[in-house]
């Protein structure tokens, strides 16, 4: 069960008031007549799909029912971020790569899974929060 | 090979079962291979054994980071059926079943296929529309299928609220008399020990770390136990194949979700045939040892972590005790997710790619146990002969291009 930070109503709701919509950012071609069948395949079909750090929209479809984004790592589960739509993301895989070596991860307080997730997942989160 | 027999189990109980000879060898990996299948799990031992058997290239190896059958073999749901809407599709699945009919036999392992029946229950207008076009086109197709009226389900099974009063009341069902269940670990390892006693490589605990290329052609892979050279490498890596193909150099039309199933306590026989419903969103068989086995739809957020969330447990569970009102109090023993590779047609990739010598066989999402055989079986077939099997044609990463799609989700299990 994720607990995920609304950024419009700016609470943490359980996960059942969510739908993930898939990969976020994704542009859509300026001029659509324009486009390739391969370029317009490639908008329709072909996704980043990582393991590991992943951009992502979803819709607080029985709350506010607005779209937002998460970044959220696809293996531990870990909520990184949520930011409103129109947004970037603070923390990417290249962010977070570099900011390991570094040593000083700061990641807002988006949300946890609160249950199943891994203990190393957790101590993730919580490290991110403190 | 030691071949298996009624006989060989009264001779090997002389000697207390002791001298039973190992399965598989666990080689030292050569230099170089004909054939590379990346992926121990059942579609990649499937495709080395008839690489070995049909083609009589032997020179291959099957490395797999884990061990075999470790991922989605081990983790499905067990059910093998065949009746899908198109046509492609519908060749597809049904060479796979006419290759289970005859598998026990021919790997010399019993896989405990067993063509108990599955039912697609309808509960609506629409549903029961949808299957009656699904199952003349079955029909058209040489599959064998069925309409079911709401009686004719409830004699098949008994136990099941097939009353008025239920909320989603059941109106029909298509019904396949062929289809069934099988045993799954024993489809990965009689797959591997076929494919090892005719010279197979099975490399476990070797990880893929990267591909070779050399002038777009691929030459080898890299792993964790060495560079090894190949002139032709498969890719069949299920919910990973995502990330190999980044490997690789390019993308696929595919997103990885965590798919969940759950067995309850075993149980005295209840349930003789299998029960699938899109419509409330859930399916439900008994095994042998008599645990009812359950899935339902996938977790929708991408996912590499093999769990999912209980809410989706729950859901799946609400669906199971509509249909079963009886099993509401039967306590569930394990719970597990695996990583499945969905493809936006609910159809799967069986192609050639960018790289000159580099296939891949992916995207089978929910449901790939059941063309575990016809799977290899096409896909030895075109990395033997460097085209696609004609039965694999249509499955090309290039139908997202040209708008060629298949589109199964309407005969998927449930919706996901």
């Amino acid at each position: 069960m994720f607990h995920i930070y609304c950024p419009y109503c700016e609470e943490h709701r359980e996960e059942e008031e969510f739908h993930p919509k898939g990969q976020a950012h994704i542009a859509r071609p300026a001029d659509p007549d324009a486009c390739s069948d391969a370029e317009w395949g490639d908008y329709l079909f072909f996704r980043d799909n990582p393991r590991g750090i992943h951009h992502e929209l979803w819709v607080h479809a029985v709350g506010c029912r607005k779209f937002f984004n998460i970044t959220r790592h696809t293996v531990t589960y870990a909520i990184l971020e949520t930011y409103r739509m129109g947004e970037q993301p603070t923390i990417t895989a290249e962010s977070l790569a570099s900011g390991e070596k570094a040593g000083n991860v700061q990641a807002a307080s988006g949300g946890q899974q609160t249950v199943g997730a891994s203990d190393a997942a957790v101590a993730s989160v919580k490290g991110a929060q403190a | 090979m030691q071949r298996y027999s009624g006989f060989g189990l009264v001779k090997h109980a002389l000697s207390h079962h002791e001298n039973w000879q190992r399965q598989w060898r666990n080689p030292t990996p050569k230099k170089e291979y004909d054939v590379i299948i990346v992926g121990g799990g059942g579609h990649g031992l499937a495709t080395a054994y008839y690489l070995a058997k049909e083609h009589g290239i032997t020179n291959v190896a099957v490395i797999e980071k884990g061990w075999l059958g470790g991922g989605n073999t081990a983790r499905n749901t067990t059910i093998v059926r065949s009746n899908y809407l198109w046509d492609e599709s519908a060749a597809l699945y049904e060479h796979a079943m006419k290759l289970w009919e005859g598998l026990s036999q021919d790997i010399n392992y019993n896989v405990m296929f067993s063509q108990r029946g599955v039912l697609n229950l309808g509960h609506t207008l629409q549903d029961m529309r949808d299957i009656q076009r699904r199952v003349n086109a079955n029909r058209l197709n040489g599959i064998d299928s069925e309409v079911l009226d709401a009686r004719g389900v409830q004699e098949l099974v008994p136990i099941m609220d097939c009353s008025k009063n239920a909320r989603y009341p059941v109106m029909g069902a298509s019904w396949q008399p062929r289809a069934g269940v099988a045993r799954h670990d024993a489809v990965a390892w009689g797959y591997a020990r076929g494919a090892d006693s005719l010279g197979v490589d099975l490399l476990q605990n070797t990880e893929v770390t990267g591909f070779k290329i050399l002038d777009g052609r691929v030459v080898g892979v890299h792993t964790n136990r060495g560079d090894i050279g190949a002139k032709t490498v498969g890719c069949v890596t299920a919910g990973n194949s995502g990330v190999m193909a980044k490997m690789a150099g390019f993308q696929l039309p595919l997103e990885s979700h965590p798919l969940q199933a759950l067995v309850s306590e075993p149980l005295k026989p209840i349930l003789d045939t299998v029960v699938m419903s899109n419509h409330v969103h859930g399916y439900i068989s008994q095994s042998d040892k008599g645990d009812l086995v359950i899935g339902a739809g996938i977790d929708g957020y991408n996912g590499y972590g093999q769990r999912g969330s209980y809410p989706t447990v729950e859901h799946t569970l609400q669906a199971i005790v509509e249909m079963f009102p009886m099993f509401s109090r039967v306590r569930m023993n394990r719970q597990w997710g695996g990583i499945v590779d969905t493809c936006p047609d609910a159809c799967p990739i069986l192609s050639r790619t960018p790289v000159k010598g580099l296939y891949f066989n992916c995207g089978w999402g929910t449901g790939g146990f059941k063309a575990t055989p016809g799977s290899g079986h096409v896909f030895a077939w075109s990395l033997a002969k460097g085209q696609m099997h004609k039965l694999a044609a249509p499955f090309s990463i290039d139908r997202f291009r040209t708008g060629a799609l298949i589109d199964e989700h309407g005969a998927a299990g449930v919706a996901h």
